[in-house]
């Protein structure tokens, strides 16, 4: 079973490097921005077929190594 | 003083960390991160480098490994531990410090010589420095943007935590003195026994006036105590 997870800064955290892209953009004549966070994107795939146990193994993945929770918040995913 | 310095592929101040060691009478031995278990040390030392890469994130990978649930033991019965730079990166991943470091403020790697402030000298780590002591020390690093929650910052203050600020030469603490956008000026912290100091800035560098400076020297003299 596959998932994707979405790693993404916590609101209050500053995104300098998100910030520079957006800064490139503009430069770049794109005009209407608003703004750009910078995140990160895990696609994992795990031998399981129950998908409640394997979200719950995603999850402690998570928690224990992909994600700092203290700035980061993060979205699981089901892809098939 | 028995030292242990803990290896990681990528580590690269574990040698000079170990030279200051000895040059200061430490007795030290070198642990590579697949050992299961610790010699007896007084002193366990994180160096600096670039472990794995700094995949995932800085130390995040050394954070999880084999050594470091030893580390966490020693921590915990009291062991005295020193990370710096990367250590300081790899101490805050295992939990044994709070806060994260981020990518320094200007985006830029920053390898210069900044001042430092002492905010607390009563600790075994800086007993041999004065209170609000100015000390040069290098700095070398892309992640050294310290950021913590709120509640962690009040604690810092209310418990006297925060080990050294960056200020300029005259010691004033503020943004112009700040190189890499850190919450409060922090260049290190402690844990709540204090038995742990996590810093960016690499007092291993500053131990022999022909290189450098002797503003290193006091942190370990300290620690000999």
């Amino acid at each position: 079973m596959k998932f994707s997870v979405i790693v993404t800064l916590k609101k209050d955290v500053l995104d300098p490097q998100g910030k520079v892209v957006l800064n490139t953009l503009v430069n770049l004549g794109i005009d209407n921005l608003k703004s750009i966070r910078q995140g990160k994107y895990f696609e994992i795939d795990v031998d399981e077929v129950d998908q409640v146990k394997a979200e719950k193994q995603i999850n402690q993945m998570c928690e224990k190594l992909l994600v700092n929770l203290i700035i980061e918040n993060y979205k699981i995913s089901k892809i098939k | 003083m028995k030292s242990s310095v803990i290896v990681f592929p990528g580590s690269n101040c574990d040698r000079d960390i170990a030279t200051a060691l000895e040059k200061m009478q430490f007795k030290n031995q070198m642990v590579w991160h697949k050992e299961t278990s610790l010699p007896k040390s007084d002193l366990i030392v994180i160096p600096g480098g670039f472990s794995y890469g700094d995949y995932l994130r800085s130390g995040a990978i050394a954070g999880k490994s084999i050594i470091i649930d030893e580390v966490i033991k020693a921590a915990n019965s009291g062991c005295l531990i020193l990370g710096i730079c990367n250590g300081f990166q790899i101490l805050t991943e295992t939990g044994l410090l709070k806060g994260t470091l981020l990518r320094n403020r200007d985006l830029k790697f920053i390898n210069r010589d900044v001042n430092i402030k002492v905010m607390n000298n009563e600790t075994k780590f800086t007993s041999k420095y004065k209170l609000n002591e100015i000390l040069k020390i290098n700095i070398a690093h892309n992640e050294g943007n310290f950021f913590t929650d709120s509640k962690h910052r009040d604690q810092l203050k209310k418990e006297n935590l925060v080990a050294f600020k960056y200020c300029d030469e005259k010691g004033n603490i503020s943004e112009g003195s700040n190189p890499n956008g850190s919450i409060d000026n922090i260049a290190g912290i402690y844990n709540s026994k204090k038995n742990i100091l996590g810093m960016m800035p690499h007092p291993e560098r500053m131990i022999d006036q022909i290189i450098s400076n002797t503003d290193g020297v006091n942190l370990f003299t300290s620690l000999m105590n």
